[in-house]
């Protein structure tokens, strides 16, 4: 055991009932959506049918003269903004410039699907119907809809200028509308030529969209005196507030984001789309505007990860070392540059120890919308590659497909991509569970059945995380962070406050601030919120004890160092007969001194890397081509689970939407770039029927960065299904899908060609 | 404008009169005339079953039936499911069980399942995912919605047997 886990932990690992559960279930749940204000208006966008066109000009006057309509704008309300870079954390560096012209055109659209202006009115079909008395004249352009012909010297240029750059690394400009990165180490020349067996492979993957069941939807109030209230559906408000700043070139403490319940993220809502429209509609109206996207307005203008082409070539000697790895990928960035490919790259081989590699990546613009995050951004893709040719090798090498992970498996210490030793890390434990699973032996019973293995990596984040805690009268407590909440931190921060506090969780109530109200907060993305925001909490924590402390001494009349505290009992080493339970000492406090409170703004670094592993067994309908999955475990090591039943949530949540990646979802465009598929009915999102349950194997390899062990859990569940469903097939059939989703059209066309069909 | 139509129905027990226009669909008068903002909106085209509610005990979308076709009619919605203080079974099993995450398409999982149970009482899983395909859940994978499902039919099935044999 480590020293960090020698105190018995009490509330951490257990499972109560989470806080918002009984509002979400009586209905009473506040969303975006259920703001009402008073003298409200309703806002609507009018949209570029065109996925690439020069807006040529506006006539707003129809639109403006119809009863009932109150404001009417277009780009040109917005002032001209500064060239700030702000982060979005996850999201990377964003030019506010870039991220002004996507929520409204200035002179181009850039996808189908793009803002041109907005209209608010008594009600949302005056309003909608106002924006269609818009008229717009464009000239259109040849949409550019691939990255293979966006990269081409001779492809037009998308923007005139752009500023190359993408997560994690900074990139150069290569060609007409794209962004190249690179890392490399040793010598891929000498490793692949001192290899016994090479595979080289090309996958491509279409766009897919997070798939969050509530819109974008927001209410803005802009007061008279230049004060900006938002009620808004996002992951991260202080975000949010810091580009509605940039954009309507405000200062940052005039602005207050309220944080409501959210309804789905998965890294797409860190980003303003109807935020700034919403706020002038406001300031030109007088009154609030509250704008909602439809669900075509959200698949053709928001969200999705990078579709990809993908070139992989590994190499590995007669045991199954593997020697050298050469990648190159390109990932679609969407209309403006910032796409994950630099995340793609980073984590594609991380996991394994290959001693020669060059890793490159291209952010390639296309008309399409602006890429946004998604669990593991840019990984799925990228392990969806690697891990099949890791399945190929293995074949090659006549090797299980365990052991060769196994004997390159990266270990605690061992050389990250980026320089530094890998941290703790317990890939080879996790390695070694699938291989003692039952799953990994079981028979299969069926000639077109297969079993399909990939193992996974992601980075995960630390940063900037703010809490405050208040000691109540009572001997409850209070604490407010600036998290919101996705997926039910608000337990697993009070279970951590609880734990550090020595107190029972129902005697904490923990709710998110607005940003006006708490400190500075970085967006709930890397699986980050119960890792560093939990580290906020145990600080205030701390501070409070040290404060309960002094009041102890002072009661029994004693040096602060006679007094000692754990598991919620204050002690007096000078008198075995007085002790004070929290609650006792708290109730005193009023009487000692006065009430307690405590703030911290931290900025943890000792994130915990995330592994995952998972084992599918799927059955392949020669005749149709389609893909049933039979059987389906994902193991994952998340350092210490602070609510099991919530990490094992993440975990079956995160391995569908892979399956939904796997098989069925993709962005489907037609010839002159206009998106096809704008409906839940056509965009296919798994349902209930489509899958059998994920059993979730937690394994908790400590994470010295986190008092109790803590790891994000987040992602790393999304990252191994399509590969692995891919090895799966090939196993059942014989057949190596080179590209996703791997829908019934795709696999019997495959089958096809493999003469495997049975038709 | 169309002029507005008055609509009396009986929702979640309590009659009910409101106006409307006939274009607005049943989801926007619950939420925005009414504010019974429990009923979600998911998608607005019948596909994600975020706004179930059930009308005269049949499930539907609320979505896509227009405010108009209710009058006369008694609705059930999510503000209805606990009763005098007290969660119905689901609403206690999705809890205990986990079935939820963000929360945004429990109202209507939570009725489309009690309409489920209402047939079926004690169902099988795949009879629960077949009822259930027409609910979108994003967040969960759907495990442990199923898994509060069959408790909550086992809870209830339990009640049953007592309520016969007293």
């Amino acid at each position: 055991m480590t020293d960090q886990l020698k105190h018995k932990l009490g509330v951490v690992g257990t499972t109560p009932i989470r806080p918002d559960g009984l509002e979400k279930v009586t209905g009473r749940a506040v969303f975006a959506d259920d703001i009402h204000l008073p003298r409200m208006l309703h806002g609507k966008v009018l949209r570029s049918p065109h996925a690439h066109a020069k807006i040529e000009s506006i006539d707003t006057r129809k639109a403006t003269a119809l009863p009932g309509v109150y404001a009417v704008i277009t780009a040109a309300d917005f002032p001209e903004p500064a060239t700030a870079i702000e982060s979005l954390g996850e999201g990377g560096m964003v030019d506010i410039k870039d991220l002004a012209d996507n929520c409204i055109a200035k002179k181009k659209v850039f996808y189908d699907g793009h803002a041109v202006a907005a209209v608010a009115a008594d009600n949302p079909h005056i309003a909608e119907h106002a924006a269609g008395l818009i008229s717009v004249d464009y000239e259109v352009l040849e949409p550019v809809m691939d990255v293979k012909s966006a990269m081409a010297d001779t492809a037009p240029a998308i923007h005139e200028n752009f500023t190359p750059g993408s997560f994690f690394a900074p990139t150069e400009k290569a060609g007409p509308n794209a962004g190249r990165v690179e890392f490399w180490d040793g010598d891929i020349d000498k490793g692949f030529s001192d290899a016994a067996v090479i595979v080289e492979n090309e996958f491509t993957t279409q766009a897919v969209h997070q798939g969050y069941i509530e819109s974008h939807v927001t209410t803005v109030m802009w007061d008279s005196d230049d004060r900006i209230t938002v009620w808004t559906s996002s992951q991260g408000h202080f975000g949010i507030r810091d580009q509605l700043a940039g954009i309507l070139d405000i200062p940052l403490s005039n602005i207050n984001i309220i944080p409501l319940e959210v309804g789905g993220a998965f890294g797409g809502k860190d980003s303003v789309y109807l935020d700034p429209l919403a706020a002038m509609l406001s300031k030109k109206s007088g009154r609030p505007v509250k704008m909602a996207m439809s669900r075509n307005e959200v698949l053709r203008a928001t969200g999705p990860s990078s579709g990809t082409h993908m070139k992989v070539r590994m190499g590995a000697d007669d045991k199954g070392m593997l020697l050298a790895a050469d990648i190159s990928f390109a990932y679609e960035a969407g209309a403006f540059p910032g796409g994950p490919v630099a995340a793609g790259i980073l984590t594609a081989t991380t996991r394994y120890n290959i001693p020669n590699y060059r890793l490159e990546g291209f952010d390639v613009i296309l008309n399409k919308p602006r890429i946004k995050p998604y669990r593991a951004p840019g990984a799925t893709q990228s392990h969806f590659a690697v891990e099949t040719v890791m399945d190929e090798l293995a074949e090659k090498l006549g090797m299980d497909p365990i052991e060769i992970r196994l004997k390159n498996a990266m270990k605690t210490g061992d050389r990250l991509v980026l320089g530094f030793p890998c941290p703790a890390i317990g890939g080879i434990e996790l390695l070694k569970a699938v291989k003692n699973h039952p799953h990994y032996r079981a028979p299969l019973d069926g000639e077109k059945q297969g079993r399909g293995l990939a193992y996974g990596f992601w980075y995960g984040g630390g940063g900037v995380s703010s809490a405050e805690l208040s000691v109540n009268a009572d001997g409850t407590v209070q604490v407010c962070t600036g998290s919101c909440d996705l997926s039910g931190t608000r337990m697993t921060l009070g279970m951590q406050t609880a734990e550090a506090l020595g107190i029972d969780v129902s005697d904490v109530l923990v709710k998110t601030g607005d940003t006006q109200s708490i400190g500075y907060t970085l967006p709930a993305w890397g699986s980050r919120t119960t890792f560093a925001t939990g580290i906020a909490c145990i600080t205030v924590a701390e501070k409070v004890i040290a404060k309960m402390i002094e009041r102890a001494a002072a009661i029994w009349a004693v040096d602060i160092e006679n007094v000692s505290f754990d598991s919620g009992v204050f002690s007096n080493g000078s008198d075995p007969d007085h002790s004070f339970t929290f609650r006792e000492l708290a109730v005193k406090n009023e009487a000692t001194g006065g009430a307690i409170s405590a703030q911290a703004t931290v900025s943890p670094q000792g994130v915990g890397f995330q592994l995952a592993a998972y084992l599918v067994d799927v059955e392949v309908d020669t005749r149709t081509g389609k893909v049933t999955v039979l059987r389906s475990t994902l193991f994952q090591d998340v350092g210490k689970a602070v609510h099991p039943d919530y990490v094992s949530g993440q975990m079956q949540g995160g391995v569908v939407q892979g399956l939904g990646w796997a098989l069925n979802e993709e962005y489907v465009y037609a010839d002159d770039g206009t998106l096809a598929n704008t409906t839940f009915l056509d965009y296919r999102m798994p349902t209930a029927l489509d899958l059998p349950m994920t059993e979730t194997v937690i394994l908790e390899t400590p994470n010295p960065g986190h008092p109790y062990g803590v790891r994000g859990a987040g992602e790393a569940s999304i990252l191994n299904p399509p590969a692995a469903v891919a090895n799966a097939i090939y196993d059942a059939v014989g057949i190596r899908m080179k590209s996703l989703p791997m829908s019934p059209r795709a696999v019997l066309e495959k089958l096809l060609e493999y003469g495997a069909a049975d038709l | 404008m169309s002029k507005k139509h008055h609509v009396t129905a009986t929702i979640n027990g309590d009659e009910i009169e409101f106006l409307c226009e006939p274009r607005q669909s049943l989801l926007e008068v619950l939420r925005d005339v009414l504010f019974l903002t429990g009923t979600k909106e998911g998608c607005n085209d019948g596909n994600c079953g975020a706004c179930n509610v059930t009308v005269d005990g049949v499930l539907v979308n609320a979505c896509c039936m227009l405010a108009v076709e209710v009058n006369g009619k008694a609705l059930e919605t999510i503000e209805g499911m606990a009763r005098n203080g007290a969660l119905h079974p689901l609403q206690a099993s999705f809890l205990e069980e986990t079935g939820l995450q963000c929360g945004i398409c429990t109202p209507g999982f939570l009725i489309s399942s009690r309409a489920l149970l209402e047939q079926h009482p004690t169902p099988s899983e795949e009879q629960i995912r077949h009822w259930l395909a027409g609910n979108l859940c994003r967040c969960t994978g759907y495990d442990r919605i199923i898994n509060a499902v069959l408790k909550a039919a086992r809870k209830m099935a339990k009640g049953n047997d007592r309520d016969r044999s007293a």
